[in-house]
């Protein structure tokens, strides 16, 4: 499958990947690579076949709804790269 | 007595049962070890000294006052993969988005290692977010395979990998998303287990491909990957995939060796471009087992050639999910080019994340959107069923099965490090195993006229990692591969 520039831009925009116009051109290339490897599913029969979403052998866990201490807010704004008190800070939204 | 580098984690447990050795002789020769190799080698990221001595010397206080030790490997220095959480330590994954980012908890593992006494002695190298199979991936740099400066030495866990075979530490944690401990441990003589898919808590752990990734040990001996098994296995509240299910000795049956199991070769897996070396050896080892009494089944896993394409759908389609946390926001880092939000996401990504990481992210949200998500997808999942019904059949007819870990053995550096699929055909023969949820095993099986080491892989049914284990210990004990260390000079 050939991809365009329209649709690695499109792509790009939902992954929020800001690509230099060199970068455009190399995923456009590479992903059409992989993308035309990857055809080789057209041609299994998956009729009727679920899909499997989950690797898992057990069942599924479930535990009481009961809250537990949590890492606190100082500790979880630990790393932010702006914060503001307890709070993330990031760029006005609105105007 | 040789240096206490080359002792494996057992050898190192009984000199201290022994009172022969401290714990803190063991990190120290670890640190004179990574001193004088890592320059070369490059399998380390950072080295904790400090944490790994102080941990150490618990460890011998401990000793001394007559406290029972806390685990069969209570003062025996290990290292970690990168990609673990350890509270109050830098974890990077790899990627320039995560430099400087300290952890605020431990991983299940990391804790579970810490409640066993079990020293940390540092941070090890791997593709970035464990994206890669040659460990070239690395925003900081590539490491090098200890037989062959020139070569890599696989990936993703090539760190890990790395420092083992180079006798700085002797024995490591990994991640296994599609080969990632397999893979590295058989381009360097090591042993690497993938456990059954829940086995292992991945609480703490940064995900890559949640459905997939699972954590193991890498070490020179199969006895010493089952210990470290031991201590990391088990049901974690925090981990709602990790299964409730008893853990059962991974070293009692070690040594019951293979007469009267039943091995499955499976046809699929001696691929075209396959290495002729590699090839022998693995046909020789399939004759070694039938001299030890089991017998060989040649079986068929016939959705073995879409399982490739398969996986690279659905590990990008969920790796570009897990990766939309990383938006400069919470932790990271943060463009200084934007003035919006949405801004912000999009630089702070493109200036954080390598290229395998964005390729892999485009692949995956391009496998989601709209228009092409049943083409792509849910066609990879439906097929992925198909090849974990094909496991399922042939362990109907076989206790096992045996195959090489990597079609070749350890490749040049930079020799696939451009051509995404070449790198991707590297996983061929371990990622149906992850598709599945698996065991497996890579134990080595020979080496190559150059002196490259070469992998026997063994999978099992799920949840027996015992069993794959003592068979991969019924070759490591008629063979002296894993005795062989490579020249460092």
């Amino acid at each position: 499958m050939a991809l365009t520039l329209e649709q690695v831009r499109h792509v790009a925009a939902l992954a929020r990947l800001a690509l230099t116009p060199d970068e455009e051109r190399a995923c456009q290339q590479q992903l059409s690579v992989i993308l035309d490897a990857m055809e080789v599913l057209s041609r299994v029969d998956t009729e009727g076949v679920e899909p499997t979403t989950s690797a898992t052998f057990a069942e599924g866990a479930l535990r009481p709804d009961v809250v537990q201490p949590s890492l606190g807010a100082e500790k979880a704004v630990a790393n932010a790269p702006a914060k503001a008190g307890t709070s993330f800070a990031v760029p006005k939204i609105l105007d | 007595m040789g240096e206490l580098s080359d002792l494996t984690l057992l050898e190192s447990a009984k000199r201290l049962a022994a009172g022969e050795v401290s714990s803190e002789e063991l990190v120290q020769a670890c640190l004179d070890r990574i001193a004088t190799v890592d320059p070369k080698v490059r399998a380390f990221l950072r080295v904790d000294a400090e944490g790994a001595l102080a941990a150490a010397k618990a460890s011998h206080q401990r000793r001394r006052s007559g406290i029972p030790p806390l685990s069969p490997l209570d003062g025996v220095p290990i290292a970690l993969k990168d990609i673990f959480c350890e509270v109050g330590k830098e974890t990077t994954a790899g990627s320039k988005i995560l430099e400087g980012f300290i952890a605020p908890y431990d991983a299940t593992v990391v804790a579970r290692l810490k409640a066993a006494g079990v020293p940390l002695i540092g941070r090890l190298n791997l593709d970035e977010f464990a994206m890669g199979s040659s460990t070239e991936h690395s925003a900081f740099f590539p490491t090098r395979n200890p037989w062959d400066l020139t070569r890599s030495p696989g990936g993703s866990s090539g760190g890990s990998s790395a420092a083992v075979a180079a006798r700085m530490v002797a024995g490591a944690l990994g991640t296994d998303t599609g080969g990632s401990i397999r893979q590295p441990a058989a381009l360097c003589n090591l042993v690497g287990l993938k456990p059954t898919w829940g086995r292992v808590s991945r609480y703490g752990v940064i995900a890559y491909a949640s459905s997939l990734d699972q954590v193991g040990p890498l070490s020179r001996t199969v006895a010493d990957a089952a210990a470290l098994l031991q201590i990391i296995a088990g049901h974690d509240p925090r981990d709602s995939t990790s299964a409730n299910l008893e853990v059962p000795s991974f070293s009692a049956s070690l040594e019951d060796g293979v007469k009267g199991l039943r091995l499955g070769v499976p046809k699929e897996y001696f691929v075209d471009g396959m290495d002729p070396e590699v090839r022998a050896a693995v046909e020789a080892a399939i004759d070694a087992y039938r001299g030890m009494g089991a017998e060989i089944v040649d079986v068929s896993l016939p959705h073995t050639r879409y399982a490739l394409a398969a996986y690279y759908l659905i590990a990008p389609a969920e790796a570009s999910s897990n990766l939309a946390r990383y938006d400069g926001v919470r932790f990271g880092l943060r463009s200084e080019r934007a003035h919006t939000l949405g801004d912000l996401y999009a630089h702070t990504r493109a200036e954080g994340f390598g290229a395998e990481v964005k390729r892999r992210i485009m692949l995956g949200t391009w496998a989601l959107s709209a228009g092409y998500y049943d083409a792509y997808y849910l066609k990879a999942q439906k097929v992925r069923t198909l090849v974990r019904r094909d496991f399922e059949e042939a362990f109907r007819q076989v206790d096992a099965l045996i195959s090489p870990t990597s079609p070749v053995p350890a490749f040049e550096l930079g020799a696939k490090a451009e051509d995404p699929l070449a790198m991707y055909l590297l996983d061929v023969l371990t990622l149906p195993c992850n598709l599945a949820g698996l065991p497996g095993v890579s134990v080595p099986c020979g080496f190559t006229r150059g002196g490259l080491p070469i992998g026997l892989q063994i999978l099992g049914r799920p949840w027996d990692e015992a069993g794959i284990l003592r068979i991969a210990r019924a070759f490591e004990r008629e063979h002296d591969f894993s005795q062989r260390a490579p020249v460092l000079t």
